[in-house]
């Protein structure tokens, strides 16, 4: 199956990518563009079967490496399945 | 322990630096060093090549781009450390050897849970993160760093508190953060165990913001230790400037002779060493 796993930044943590991308918006005459946050999108492939054994190797990979809880949250959805809510 | 019985494992995998003069350093001090790589303290190389962790007295995590610094800069690296080695570095540390992570080093030590420690010898999870400078880029210059510690680590017993070294930095993920909404907690923790050990400081001692402060750290923070002061982890480059040729103004600062500032960070680790053991 194949699983898509949005890495998010938490709400209040600084986002120079984002900042930087708004400011050069900007610049190039993107005058009506309030807001630009950084996301890092994940498309894995995994063996496993069903959604739920799926989504939970996600969790792991998420919690083992993809992840840094400190600064984010992470929203997995399975093809074929549901949106995850966001993990903290 | 004489100097010259002190082995050294300067660790490596694909996309480190410093590690060859990192090697070289620790031997013009008179210790065994030489640089490992991963593979060969995990066992997935030939026999004859596989290396122990134990085998060595101090573990070095060099800087560099570790596995391109993919995902989070030293993410993978600490990964592939912290899953396939967790009881032999949980052993190594809790034996008071240390640990000596610099710039993707110190990173690697964060994302593997062994920085800062608040909550044991290695964390399931970090407790940190040294995230994308308030610049948004790399920064590489000379920084200003103060010896802030009650010197009860391994990494500054030949630096005195309040001297300042300068020291190169060169990174683009250095800005340390706590969780928000623990951040006052965790800080008071650390500066009770006596965890800070360097901060950024401007030409007159005083903390300041950017530029002096590269990346917009908390509190300034530019090295940690554990709790019990055997891991360090420090974000510029004490190997970069080992000696005194090495700093950008040798040609003011007393000529090319001798050793540099990042040299007593070595010293003290091998002084540590050979007291301890």
């Amino acid at each position: 199956m194949r699983a898509r796993v949005e890495i998010h930044l938490k709400k209040g943590v600084a986002d120079p990518e984002g900042e930087n991308v708004l400011k050069a918006l900007k610049l190039l005459g993107f005058s009506s563009v309030g807001g630009v946050r950084s996301i890092k999108v994940f498309e894995i492939d995994v063996a496993e079967r069903t959604t739920a054994k799926t989504r939970g190797a996600i969790v792991e990979m998420c919690r083992k490496l993809l992840a840094n809880p400190v600064i984010h949250d992470y929203r997995i959805k399975v093809e074929g399945g549901r949106a995850s809510t966001p993990r903290r | 322990m004489k100097v010259s019985d002190v082995r050294v494992g300067v660790l490596f995998i694909e996309g480190t630096n410093c590690e060859d003069e990192s090697v070289a350093y620790f031997r013009a001090l008179g210790a065994r060093a030489e640089k490992v790589h991963l593979k060969q303290l995990t066992g997935d190389v030939p026999k004859a090549m596989a290396r122990k962790l134990e085998d060595y007295d101090i573990l070095m995590i060099p800087g560099g781009f570790a596995a391109g610094d993919y995902i989070r800069a030293g993410a993978i690296f600490a990964a592939r450390l912290k899953w396939k080695l967790s009881k032999d570095l949980t052993d190594f540390v809790e034996a008071g050897k240390p640990v000596f992570g610099v710039c993707n080093g110190f990173q690697v030590l964060v994302e593997a849970g062994l920085l800062p420690g608040l909550g044991g010898t290695m964390t399931e999870t970090p407790e940190a993160v040294l995230a994308i400078n308030d610049s948004g880029h790399y920064e590489c210059r000379p920084t200003l760093l103060k010896q802030v510690s009650r010197g009860g680590n391994a990494f500054v017993s030949k630096v005195p508190r309040g001297r300042v070294l300068k020291v190169i930095a060169a990174h683009a993920e250095g800005k340390i953060l706590f969780p928000r909404e623990r951040e006052k907690k965790v800080l008071k923790e650390l500066l009770e165990n006596d965890q800070v050990v360097f901060r950024y400081v401007d030409d007159r001692g005083r903390y300041a913001g950017y530029p002096w402060c590269p990346s917009g750290a908390t509190y300034n923070i530019a090295a940690l230790s554990n709790p019990a002061g055997n891991v360090f982890g420090i974000q510029p480059h004490p190997e970069r400037c080992f000696f005194a040729y090495l700093h950008p103004d040798w040609t003011r600062e007393g000529g090319p002779g001798g050793l540099g500032d990042g040299s007593a960070i070595f010293q003290s680790a091998l002084s540590y060493v050979t007291r301890k053991f």
